[in-house]
Parts: structure tokens; sequence; C-alpha cells
């Protein structure tokens, strides 16, 4: 009698993202009735588990756009065995890398003190907020990352396919019209 | 007599003077490419087109089909050097496939999910390259240009304008116009141009159409670039 | 509103008939102006030559020395080669932009100069070299830098400045066959003639001399091939374009040979039966111009040029000069024709080649500068006496350019068959850890391998033979090879374009303390798809010192590894000065460890 393979452990995050690759995930409907009996969860927005421990797979959702990023980045990298980019900002920076034709002042200038509305405004210092970084960095421009989900967001069935694929020892692939950048 | 050559261990004919490419496409074998034209002499830029001839690696498109020769082309080498030449064009541009208005018409996307490229790899080099809006009918957005020249040939050779033009090198390469001021709306570039509407990317972009036809149901969400291009092929022939 | 160019313009325009072909001879003297290429004098040039004018911007943004912005009355390049560097050339850079307060690579507030730096000038043996506006220094001190400091801020015009500056030695410190030739101009020419055409290329064949230019194809079949090619006109150039880093022997013999190299183009146009010739001369060798067309000018007046040769009837040769202007990759032939057409210098598809369709579409021989000077000892002394020297698959001498860590760098010409070894000993180098041999696309042999010779069969090379001794970081090396690679290349194709820029990205990040294991396969796998993808063989040698120096002296990468797993390229905390400072925090959560290993 063999028993029943240990449940695997996944931890998911959202960083500079729009938690669209999130909702997306949910959109995995009925089949998160399968999924719950396959793994189960670690830090994630699902559970409210605020640091992340060991686990078998962290999925993160967003680039790399503040100081903050960089410490959940690291700690998912020390946790998890198999890291994925999930979504196009993970991949390549996505909407909040287009800030990186603009000085990071004048973005801050511009949001904080000149924008119309705003009377003596400044830049907040407040020690409790992670400061923002030049640029802003792909995932894996920071951390290895093991493998790559595109999309923005990726759909429902490519992350279903992706995941089952992974928890069953599978190389993941994506081909047939499950693989999109948009 | 016809002669042949083998694609992979299938015999493909081809006529005098016709290039690997061309003779492959022919026979409904797909090698794909991004510079390459049916209309235009082959460029051999963009390499997609690599493939293994007699042992050697070559541009499918520029190099003439021999008799006899054994070729390589749909194999996991060849597949990986095209996946890596997709990763090189994807990170010295700026790729945002969400906001383009060209995602799921682009031959550069559709061949990243041809060769199935999920990650660019390597760092993004996030170049600067403004976009020119001056034009009343098309907007040029440089920061997909992959440098294939087709709207630079067709300008030249076909439309007898010369609009385009590259300049600069190495990595630094980029498009220019034809004017002093820089400026597409100072050159005599016209909508009806066939230059207007070769761009395999998404550079040369006409103003209105935008999102007419909705993310995922256009081209490359139908059908593969694999399909499309040999489904034109045999319509052309 | 169709202005006439103004005057200066247009007596350029004039000297060059109009003509598209002339366009970077038209481009070169037309910045000579005003030191740079304003936009309205290209508007003024496409204009006259009845040119796109994005195609005449895309010829002024192709060549390195060419400026479509201001660049400064005196314009100053120091020569970047790595024999450059071993021998200070960043520390007297730095000088220089602190006396005349600038930063590299721009322009001083009042536009007086601009300092950056250049590919190998071919001034190794007696650097480190710079060019100002163009001309040649060689053998930079620290009291010579303080002196051109001054120079440049009292605003003396170039030709008051003192003339040993300008001074350049041959340094030719052995010679064989070739350098010991006296040959009255013409004898050779004349021995040619006298076998007749059949005759001469009959002993082209015997001769069995390859290209110098490190390619090594056989010469006659090159010239019997543009001779039975269709077409009336045929043409033979001069390739001149010595940019190889490492290399100057082409320097020394169109400095003290000049009629031999020019001979031996009459020699091929004799074979091929060609009448238009050109020296495709490097931009940095510019200052030979006036003395080459001297002896151009000296030739034609012995008949030795111009209509019916010697007396020859029907044998009509002459030779212009065409100038680059800072663009490596036009040492290519294909992309040095386009170049001599007035094009960007991108090099072409092959098939067709030059020798059937080359310049204009005429049959064209591209022959190297040493190619050409030696056949006019096969001409003197006949094809067999050239074949019994050298080896069996190399006959004849070659020049070699040596420089680095030696007593005696210059030029020694040898047989083919000298060992590495014999070279390193003869001109007096000791400690020898590694020799580049044929520049930066060549070969790096370590010293388990001086025992090897200098032929086709075994190691080839152009001339270049560079010295290291154990003092030098060969990772250093190769890292600078890669940056010339990057900069050199024309962007044609993708894997070259991005290639070479994405292995200097990876050079730079062990160079910076970023690097990681993971990168060394990156760098393999780059390798390898710049050799088999690229356009040209600039793109398909950018990885060579890599993959040798990775090969013979691994430790010297790994040693600069920071993890044996991952590390980023860049500096994480760096990336949140900016933000510090915006927002005049430096509390601990204001801060990034570098790596992460660091982190508590």
């Amino acid at each position: 009698m063999s028993t029943p393979p240990r449940k695997l452990r996944i931890a998911t995050t959202s960083l500079a993202g729009c938690f669209g690759c999130h909702m997306s995930f949910l959109d995995i409907d009925e089949h998160l009735f399968e999924l719950v009996e396959l793994v189960e969860f670690d830090r994630s927005p699902l559970t409210d588990i605020k640091e992340v421990g060991p686990c078998d797979i962290g999925l993160i959702e967003g680039g790399v756009c503040n100081a903050e990023n960089v410490h959940v980045l690291r700690a998912f990298r020390r946790n998890c065995k198999t890291l994925i980019a999930l979504g196009a900002c993970a991949v390549n920076g996505g909407l909040p890398a287009q800030r990186n034709h603009l000085p990071l002042s004048e973005c801050l200038r511009e949001v904080y003190q000149f924008r119309p509305g705003i009377a003596n405004g400044q830049i907040p210092n407040d020690p409790e907020l992670p400061l923002p970084l030049d640029k802003v960095r792909p995932i894996h421009e920071v951390v290895r990352v093991d493998y790559f989900l595109p999309g923005c967001p990726p759909s429902g069935p490519a992350i279903w396919k992706f995941l089952t694929d992974l928890i069953a020892g599978r190389t993941p692939r994506l081909s047939g019209g499950l693989l999109h950048y948009d | 007599m016809t002669r042949q050559f083998l694609l992979d261990g299938q015999p493909v004919p081809f006529e005098d003077g016709q290039s690997i490419l061309e003779a492959a496409r022919q026979a409904g074998h797909y090698i794909p490419s991004l510079c390459w034209h049916k209309d235009f002499p082959a460029h051999g830029s963009c390499k997609l087109c690599i493939v293994k001839a007699a042992g050697r690696h070559v541009s499918a498109c520029a190099t003439p089909a021999r008799e006899g020769w054994e070729v390589e082309s749909n194999t996991p080498e060849m597949n990986g050097e095209r996946r890596g030449l997709l990763q090189m064009l994807f990170v010295e541009g700026n790729h945002f496939c969400p906001s383009c208005e060209k995602s799921g018409n682009c031959e550069l996307q559709a061949l990243g999910y041809e060769y199935e490229m999920l990650s660019p790899r390597f760092r993004h080099f996030y170049p600067e390259r403004p976009v020119d809006a001056s034009h009343p009918d098309v907007l040029l957005d440089f920061n997909r240009c992959i440098f294939c020249e087709l709207c630079v040939r067709a300008s030249r050779d076909v439309d007898g304008k010369a609009v385009f033009a590259l300049t600069g090198r190495g990595i630094d390469k980029h498009l220019v116009v034809n004017a002093e001021s820089g400026r597409l709306a100072d050159t005599d570039f016209s909508k009806d141009d066939l230059a207007a509407h070769i761009c395999p990317v998404g550079v040369i972009l006409h103003k209105g159409p935008g999102f007419a036809v909705p993310i995922g149901e256009r081209d490359y969400d139908r059908e593969s670039i694999r399909q499309k291009k040999l489904r034109d092929e045999e319509a052309s022939s | 509103m169709h202005t006439q160019p103004p005057a200066a313009l247009d007596s350029i325009l004039h000297q060059h008939g109009h003509q598209p072909t002339e366009l970077l001879q038209i481009l070169i003297d037309a910045q000579a102006l005003e030191g740079w290429l304003p936009a309205p004098t290209l508007t003024d040039i496409a204009r006259a030559l009845q040119l796109p004018r994005a195609r005449v911007e895309g010829v002024a943004g192709f060549y390195s020395f060419l400026h479509t912005r201001p660049a400064g009355r005196y314009r100053v390049l120091f020569s970047d080669n790595i024999t450059d560097r071993m021998l200070g050339n960043a520390e007297l850079m730095d000088a220089l932009c602190r006396k005349l307060w600038i930063e590299p690579g721009k322009l001083s507030e009042d536009g007086l100069v601009s300092i950056a730096t250049t590919s190998c000038t071919g001034l190794c043996d007696q650097g480190p070299a710079m060019l100002v506006n163009g001309r040649a220094i060689s053998q930079l001190t620290h009291r010579r830098i303080n002196e051109i400091a001054e120079l440049i801020r009292q605003q003396r015009p170039l030709d008051a400045w003192p003339t040993e500056y300008f001074h350049i030695d041959d340094n030719i410190r052995r010679r064989d066959t070739l350098l010991s030739l006296t040959m009255k101009p013409g004898e050779a020419l004349a021995a040619a003639i006298a076998r007749g055409r059949d005759g001469w290329l009959a002993e082209m064949q015997a001769s069995n001399l390859r290209g110098r230019g490190g390619a090594g194809f056989a010469t006659a079949v090159k010239w019997a091939s543009a001779r039975n090619a269709a077409g009336d006109t045929k043409v033979i150039v001069c390739n001149a374009d010595e940019g190889e880093p490492g290399t100057f022997k082409d320097r020394v013999l169109l400095n003290s040979f000049a009629d031999l190299v020019f001979e031996g183009m009459t020699l091929a146009a004799w074979a091929v039966g060609a009448s238009e010739g050109f020296l495709y001369l490097r931009g940095e060798y510019q200052y030979l111009r006036p003395q080459l067309e001297a002896v151009l000018a000296r030739r034609r007046a012995a008949q030795l040029l111009g209509a019916d040769v010697l007396g020859q009837t029907g044998f009509d040769f002459d030779i212009r000069i065409h100038l680059g202007a800072g663009a490596y990759v036009c040492g290519e032939e294909s992309a040095l024709i386009e170049s001599l057409e007035g094009k960007r210098g991108t090099p072409r598809i092959r098939p067709p080649f030059p020798v059937t369709h080359g310049y204009l579409g005429r049959p064209t021989v591209v022959n190297n500068v040493e190619t050409l000077a030696k056949t006019c000892l096969i001409a003197l002394h006949g094809g067999e006496a050239f074949a019994a020297t050298g080896t069996a698959q190399s006959a004849g001498t070659k020049l070699l350019s040596i420089s680095g860590d030696c007593a005696a760098p210059g030029i020694y010409e040898y047989p083919f068959g000298v060992s590495i070894a014999r070279v390193l000993e003869d001109c007096g180098a000791s400690d020898t850890q590694a020799v580049q041999v044929g520049g930066a696309s060549g070969m790096c042999l370590a010293a388990y391998e001086f025992q090897r010779r200098i032929a086709y069969e075994d190691v080839p090379t152009a001339g270049a033979f560079m010295i290291f001794d154990g003092t030098r970081d060969l990772f250093e090396v190769a890292r600078s090879f890669v940056h010339f690679f990057a900069h050199e290349s024309c962007g044609f194709c993708t894997p070259c374009r991005v290639g070479t820029a994405l292995l200097k990205g990876f050079m730079d990040k062990l160079a910076d303390g970023h690097g990681a294991q993971a990168d060394l396969a990156d760098i393999d796998w780059l390798d390898r798809l710049l050799k088999n993808a690229s356009h040209c063989g600039l793109g398909s040698a950018a990885p060579n010192p890599v993959i040798d120096t990775l090969q013979k002296f691994r430790p010297a990468y790994e040693r600069r590894l920071v993890s044996l797993d991952f590390e980023p390229a860049f500096d994480l905390d760096a990336a949140l000065a900016e933000a510090r400072q915006l927002t005049t925090r430096d509390d601990p959560g204001a801060h990034l460890q570098t790596h992460e290993e660091d982190t508590p």
C-alpha cells in the first residue's frame, strides 16, 4: 500500500501588478476544487498568511518596482523550490515598466507635487513606505526564475494547464492557443 | 527532370535559382521568416529562417537550393536557435503586447507563440525611441521596430518615395524618415503606400481602426502563423 | 525654397562630380568645413546628388568618424585597443579630460573640444595613440598630454602643433624577401607584361599565393574568376581598411612600400583585364593620403598608370583613393564595396560574389595590401621560386604586427611556418602568458601551444600578434575585444546586433562584480548562436576571444563570480539612490543588500 502523495504547497503574491493574474487564477472555476485536492496554500491573498514558508511552488505576479518587492521576491526564492513568473509584468515589467522611460524624480514630482489640485505637495518620506527603484524590473532580473507564464493576464485554462503539468511532474508547455502575450 | 533536396527528410522539388525557403513554402513546408517577402529580393537580416544545409547554418531565404542537399529546419536545435533570436528581438525593443494595437496581428508575436517563447531570457534594453504621431493618418511607434527594412524597400522600390531609411549602427541602428525635421508629416508618405501596409510588427499603425477587431479575434488568435502563411502561399499560387 | 548650398559645400560637390557613389567621400570632406554635419548640410547634399535625404542620413549615421551632432573644433579620440589600455591610455584620457574640464564622450560647453575613445588606430607598436581631427599622434605620455591640453586651450591650429607629434615610425625589425626587396617602379609590371596575360596568370597559379587578409583564398583563383566573369569594366580594389585590432603591417607597407602595393594592383589589373582601381584607405590612415597621391602621380607620369600602361595598347588602368570613416566591418569585402559605392557598410548576401558582381555590379577583385605587394615578387622571380618558400600549403612570407609585452614591438617578416616560440624569442618577450594571433577575431594561444606555427594550416593570421605576459588579466583582454565587436557590429542581422550587445552586457556584469555561474552558461549559449547564425564573419568571429579564454583561462572568469547560482546584473542598493535623494531618507529601510546572502 502506498501512501497518498503529499499535497504540494503553493505560495502566490502580487508585486508591481494589478492582481489581474490572481483574478485569472480564480477563473479556473470548478478546477479549484480539483486543485485543493492536490495542493495546499501558503502565503497568498487567498489565505492571508503574511510570510512565505517552505513551499514547492511560488507564483509571482507583477514586476519589481520597490524595495519591498525585492524583499518579498527574495523570500519567495529562498522558500520555493520552483518559482514561476506569472503574467506579463513579472515576465517583462509590463505596464509599470512604461515609467522606465522617465526619470524617477519626474514621476514622483508629477504625482506628488505638480499634479493639478495639489498645493504644497511633497514626496512622501515616511520610513514605513518602501522606496521605489529607479527602474521597474522583470523578476528574472532580480532572482533566478524557473518558469515563465506570459499573458496579460494568462487565461484561466493556461494557468490550469501549467499547474497540472507541474503537479503531475511534466515540464509545463503552453501551445495551441494557450500561449498569449496580450 | 525536376531537382529536389530533402527538408527534414521530405523531398522538396525546386527550380533553378529558387531559395530553400521559397521551394519549401511552395511545397507546403513552413520555414519561418520576418524580413522575407515574396515580392522582394531576399534580405537575410532577421535570421529566423536559419536552417542547417549540408551541415552549415545558412539563411534559407538567401541560399539557393541545391540538388541532393539535406536541410534541417524543424528540429529542436534549429527551433531553439529561432527561439533565441526571437528573445533577442523582444529584449532589444520595447514590445509590450498588452498595450499594442498590433497585438494578435503581429508576426513577431505569432512567431513567439509558434516557437513557444515563454521568457525573454535576457535583460531588457528598454531603449529610448519616441513615437512620431505627426502624420494625419499614420502613427510610427519605433519601439517595436525589428529592422526588417520591408518599409524601406517597399517605399523605395515600389512606392518610388524612399520615405524610410536606417541610420546608426549596431545596437544603435534605427529607422528615420525622409525629412530634415525627422517628422513623417513632412514627407510625401501616404496611407495608401505599400510601405504603409507592410510592417510585420506594430511600427506603422493606421490611426482610427485601433481595436475595432477585438483582441482574441485577430489573425493569430484564430490560427498559427504556420497555418496562415502556408494558406497564403497556397492562395497566391 | 530650394536654396543653393553654401559655396564651400558646392565646391566639394563639384570636385566629386555630384556622383552618388562619392557620397561617403563628400560627407568626409563636408565635415571638415564645420567639424560636424549639420542637418541642413545633409539636406543640401541629398538634393545636389538627387538622393533621398534619409539615405544620406543613413550613411552619415553609420560611420564612427562622421558626426551628426556638434563634436567640437578639436575632436580627440584615444585609440582603445587592449595594447593601448596596457600602456595606460585610460589614465591619459582621464588626465586630459580633467585638464580641459570635460567628461568623456561629451562636448565642452564652449563647443571647443570633445574627447572619446575609438577602435584600434593601428599604432600598437608605438602607443598609446590618439587621433585629433583625424590626425594620428603616437607615443602619448603625461608630458605630451599636458602640452596637448595647452595647445587646445590656446586654440592653436593643428598645423601649428609640434611636427614630431605626428611622426610615425615604421619599426621594421625583421626583413625577409618582401621588405628587403629593392625594385624600380615598373620593373615587376614590365616582367609580367612580357609574359603576356596568360603567362602572368600561370605564374600566379604556380606561386600558390594566398590572401594575406586572413581567409587565405587562392589569389590566382580569384583573379581568374574575375577575368572569366562577364562584363567590360572590371575593378581591382586594394583593401587597406586595416581595422583588425593589433594589425599595422599595411600602415608600414603603404608608408614605405607604396610602389609595391600600387604595382601589385596594376599586376592584378593586367591579369584580370581591369581598368578601374580603388585603394580603400581606412580613415585612421588618412595622414598617408598626400604621400600616396604623390606616388600615384609619379606613377602616372611614368606611364605606370593611365592609358596604355607601359605602352601596352589597350591596357588602361588607374587608381583612386577612397577613404573609410571608422567602420571595421568595411574590411569585409562586400561591405567594403558597399562603402565604395557611397552606402552604409553592410555586408551583402553571397552568392553572388564580388568576382562576378562587385562594385556597381562589375566583376571586382578585392585583395589585401600585403597580398598585392607580394605579387611583385612573383612577377620578378617567378611563381615557382615563390612557392618554394614557406610551407607546402602556405607559400611565401608573412608580415607580423607585433605588439604588447615585448622588448621590440614592430613589423617582423618571416617565412610561413615560423613557430610562436621563435617569434616570441626574437621580439624579446618573456614570461609570456598568452598570444592573441590574428587580432580580436583570431586565436588566443596559451603557453602550451607556443610550438604551433604561423601558417594557414595551423595558426592562420592577418598579421596581428599581441603578447600578454604573466601580469595580464586574460578576462580583461577578452572583454576589450567583446566591446570592440559590439561597437563595430553593423547591426544588419539579429544575432550580431543583439548578441554582441548582450555578450558585452555579460562581460561587464562579471567585471562589475555581479557575476554568477549562470552567466557562464548564458555566455556559452550566446557564443554558439553568434557563431552559427551571424550574417558575416564579424558576428561569427565576435565570440572567439571569449570561447578561447573561457577554455584556456577559465579561472580568470571564475574568480570574478560572486555567486555560484544567480546574481542580478545591477546594484540593487544603487537603484534606490535616486529615491533616497528625493525623500532625503537614509534609514535602514531605505537600503537594499546587493547580494541576497547578506540579508539577515
